[in-house]
């Protein structure tokens, strides 16, 4: 009941607001008298923890009242619980999971990251018809893979309203990672309309969530700080493409409360260790649309894996965890204090924090937000970024967001040859980089062998699925892109050592080592005004599936035309990242793709079946942002 | 995806009653089935075959570090469905259909001693690429008169950064064809072009701005101009400019939806427009104060 008190401290006047972006202390699952199941997971000492461990597994989809911000409402449960049961699996265990639809509609889960055989995945359409209302699905599979995973609906806009729970695996060796004690941080968002209205609003006004557009009084701040004509020109370089810089994420705190591990701040979730313990936290990023970057201040954090494969141990203070990502990390807190995780919403508009202490009930402070981050040139795919730093606008409020001033992670472990990450970009001129318009449908593709760094020089055959189609769901198409791996994005203050993705380096050499015979380009596209996401110009509904052959091993290469973020998850095969560490590529199943940014990734077509492939922003997606990868 | 075709139909009944229904009831039927007809084009597309060669290869599989090695690929993939979705159902809806109605006006027009309530609103109805549009303005006078009314029933088909609209009807209706949307530097605009028998041609050019004085106050100029090439003196229309209908209007966002806002508006009658309305003893430059709600659902 300690967490019910905490309400009284709230200021009266500032109750309705404070509670909305805070949430309730005691909010959650209303069943009965029955309240909330506090779901923290430790081993041995946990409290109430819903962890389901063995090979057989009953899962109850449900509609359960739930209430996080002071209004009460109806979210999808699974075992009645937000997010779901932990599920622990034993690498090399058959699992069986017995899934019941007790909705009013059809539902499904998805096994986020799991390599299963297709007709195990979980996709209506794709995979297996879905499971309809009051019937039972068993999903039955072997498992041989370990690591941190998730899972969730992947059936309408379920995932948004609760559908959604972390998945472990131990593996069956031992495990390469120390520690005394794990937890899982699983974030993610909440709202309390529904979804079908918060996509039909930005249908309407892809802009509806973003209240920190600039103003006349932006205006008049920059014209003294960068005076009038840099200020007018910056704003008709944007105006001009009718874009804005302050376009970070689609939905933002107006209408999303942030939980950690189902909790609001205001509940802070709380988990505990011993001094000088070895903590794991196993980071998901759950969200729907909220990209978020954690740090737990005075608390340095050696990320161990991500997407469930061991990578190199690197120590940074901050990670941006893209959505449907994981990353476990290790802490290793000295002394009896308390330290705050801190998972701060891209665009600034929220944040979800926990804290790790030695006691109940001890707290740290919770750190202001940092500035909210502008798009920059390079955004834009107009910048020239070698190490990652944007060339910016003269017009731009430097004060208002930070520039990462290649603060750049550095390896803990004397096995990392760093030389080999700054040797291997040297393919990405921007000047060499081809000029995407001439993509345009009728022109040839850009012959020159891209990406890679471990690539062959001799140019590989390129085939896409659909050309890139310039209609009304493009709207913009980069002129220049960059590789921007080395960067995590804007919005970080100097001085803070932040991950990159080509601080990932997977701690074994990859399990394939031949090189692709094919290289496969799509474009990351949209209209931003009329919210249509695409790949290429066309959304899935008009779109032809990429076709892959079994046993085929390719090179896919993203480039994003659009001014967002786009994680894209590739399901059932794994997407190593060539990011400049040769065969010890990350294996990933969610690779965050910048604005402007143009990447690669090697893919082994293993797994014959009806592959999903999309972006896992869940409106993005449900716009469009989907194709079908067929491996056959 | 078939061609964007750009047909169109539009209505606009520049009647000062609200009485002509039936037309519009007809056309909103040949539009609808303007709008079938574009969608089932786009899904009578074939599926396109590719022949990859298979991979054949041996090489095994499965996570880095992990003791388990996948499974060799299963000779049995040749029985993939190469259909894209072989459950039937969509994985996701992206062809959803959505509906929106906007009042940007709805609001009283005073200048003292005389009120007017003026009206200008706007839906659509479709997807992404095919919309039936709905526009609607008028002023209601003190008497209940409906004045100055336009109703307008439009397909809608977006082109890059453009929408562009093209109609005809038969009657005493205007057809038209336009562009609207949002010109470089977030402008809205929109440009119409409307004739009609025995060599009426008409224009209306329009545009706004939202300019944020912060994120929430939001003044909006607004300005409305009106051709014709003949004069119509049972409409006390002249040629040439005939109107100029123009508001600064300062609102406050409550939420996205609901936004209440002051402001002041101009109507002005030129030429022989000018002329026409003197004789009725009608106001040629009449400046309001101008209260009102911009609504949308």
């Amino acid at each position: 009941m300690d967490r019910l008190r905490k309400i009284e401290d709230y200021p009266a006047q500032s109750f309705s607001r404070r509670r909305f972006v805070q949430g309730l202390a005691a909010s959650g699952i209303i069943a009965g008298l029955n309240l909330w199941r506090w779901p923290v997971l430790a081993r041995g000492a946990a409290r109430e923890q819903q962890v389901l461990t063995g090979s057989e597994f009953t899962l109850v989809i449900d509609r359960t009242p739930v209430n996080f911000t002071g209004y009460s409402t109806g979210a999808i449960t699974i075992n009645g619980s937000i997010p779901g049961p932990v599920l622990r699996w034993r690498e090399g265990d058959t699992v069986t999971l017995a899934v019941t639809n007790r909705l009013s509609e059809d539902t499904s889960i998805h096994w986020h990251g799991i390599r299963t055989p297709a007709d195990m995945d979980g996709v209506p359409g794709l995979s297996f018809p879905g499971i309809p209302p009051n019937e039972t699905f068993v999903y039955r599979f072997p498992v041989r893979q370990s690591g941190t995973y998730w899972y969730h609906s992947h059936s309408d806009f379920q995932e948004q309203i609760g559908h959604y729970g972390p998945l472990i695996i131990d593996p069956l060796g031992k495990d390469p990672i120390a520690y005394d004690r794990e937890y899982v941080v699983m974030l993610s968002d909440w709202t309390d309309e529904d979804p079908h209205t918060l996509f039909s609003n930005l249908k309407q006004q892809s802009d509806y969530y973003n209240f920190h557009q600039r103003t006349a009084g932006t205006f008049f701040s920059d014209v003294r700080k960068h005076g009038l004509i840099p200020t007018l020109a910056d704003r008709w370089m944007w105006g001009r493409m009718n874009m804005s810089p302050t376009d970070i994420l689609d939905v933002s705190g107006a209408t999303y409360t942030y939980l950690v591990n189902g909790l609001p701040p205001a509940a802070n979730w709380t988990a505990l260790f011993r001094p000088r313990e070895r903590v794991r936290l196993r980071f998901i990023n759950g969200s729907s649309m909220t990209i978020f970057d954690v740090r737990i201040p005075n608390l340095p954090m050696t990320v161990v894996q991500t997407d469930g494969n061991n990578v190199e141990p690197v120590t940074v203070d901050e990670l941006r965890i893209s959505v449907a990502e994981t990353y476990d990390v290790i802490v290793h807190p000295q002394d009896a204090s308390a330290y705050t995780i801190f998972a701060q919403a891209e665009d600034r508009t929220g944040y979800a924090h926990g804290t790790l202490a030695p006691r109940t009930g001890m707290t740290a402070p919770v750190p202001p937000m940092d500035p909210r981050p502008l798009r920059t040139m390079a955004d834009m795919g107009m910048g020239h970024m070698p190490g990652g730093q944007g060339s910016r606008m003269p017009g731009m409020d430097k004060g208002k967001h930070g520039s990462q001033t290649g603060a750049v992670a550095g390896h803990n472990l004397p096995g990392i040859e760093k030389d080999d990450v700054s040797g291997t970009h040297s393919g990405y001129t921007p000047g060499v980089q081809m000029d995407t318009k001439s993509t345009t449908p009728a022109g040839p593709h850009t012959s020159m062998a891209v990406a890679g760094p471990s690539m062959s020089s001799q140019a590989l055959p390129r085939s896409n699925p659909n050309e890139l189609r310039l209609g009304p769901a493009v709207d913009n198409i980069v002129e220049m892109p960059t590789e921007r791996l080395s960067t995590a994005g804007e919005g970080f203050p100097t001085g803070r050592r932040v991950l990159a993705y080509t601080d990932l380096r997977a701690l074994y050499r990859g399990t394939d080592s031949r090189p692709p015979t094919r290289e496969i380009e799509l474009h990351l596209t949209g209209n931003m005004e009329r919210f249509i996401w695409t790949f290429d110009g066309e959304k899935f509904s008009d779109a032809e599936p990429i076709r892959l052959a079994l046993g085929e091993r390719v090179r896919i290469i993203l480039v994003n035309d659009s001014m967002m973020e786009h994680p894209i998850h590739l399901h059932g095969l794994w997407s190593e990242l060539e990011n400049g560490h040769g065969e010890f590529r990350p294996y990933k199943h969610t690779i965050n793709v910048k604005p402007g940014e143009r990447l690669s990734y090697l893919v082994s077509a293993d797994t014959p079946g009806h592959w999903a492939y999309h972006c896992h922003l869940l409106y993005h997606m449900e716009a469009g942002m989907f194709r079908t990868v067929i491996v056959s | 995806m078939s061609r964007p075709a750009v047909v169109t139909l539009l209505l606009r009944s520049p009647s000062s009653r609200l009485t002509r229904l039936a037309p519009f009831l007809c056309l909103v039927r040949i539009a609808v089935l303007t709008v079938r007809l574009t969608t089932g084009l786009a899904q009578a597309q074939e599926p396109h075959h590719d022949n990859h060669p298979q991979g054949g290869s041996t090489a095994v599989y499965g996570q880095p570090g992990s003791p388990i090695p996948l499974e060799p690929p299963s000779p049995s993939a040749a029985d993939v469905s190469p259909h894209p979705a072989p459950y039937g159902g969509e994985p996701v809806e992206d062809r959803a259909i959505f509906w929106h109605v906007l009042f940007d006006q709805l609001e009283g027009r005073t200048n003292g001693p005389d009120t007017e309530l003026r009206w200008d609103g706007e839906g659509w109805v479709g997807t992404d690429y095919n919309r039936l549009w709905v526009k609607t303005e008028g002023f209601l006078d003190e008497q209940g008169r409906v004045e100055d009314g336009d109703q307008e029933v439009l397909y809608a088909r977006p082109i890059p950064r453009l929408r562009y609209d093209w109609d005809s009807a038969p009657g005493r209706l205007w057809g038209a064809f336009g562009v609207e949307g949002l010109a470089p530097g977030f402008f809205n605009v929109a440009a119409t072009f409307y004739v009609r028998d025995a060599g009426h041609f008409a224009g209306r050019m329009e545009g706004s701005y939202d300019l944020l004085l912060t994120n929430r106050l939001i003044a909006q100029p607004e300005i409305e101009l009106n051709f014709y090439s003949k004069n119509d003196p049972a409409r006390s229309v002249g040629n040439g400019l005939s109107e100029l209908d123009t508001g600064l209007r300062l609102r406050y966002e409550i939420n996205r939806k609901f936004a209440p806002y002051i402001g002041v508006a101009y109507n002005g009658k030129f030429g022989d427009t000018a002329t026409f309305v003197r004789q009725e003893g009608g106001i040629v430059n009449d400046v309001r104060f101008i209260f009102g709600i911009r609504v949308w659902y």
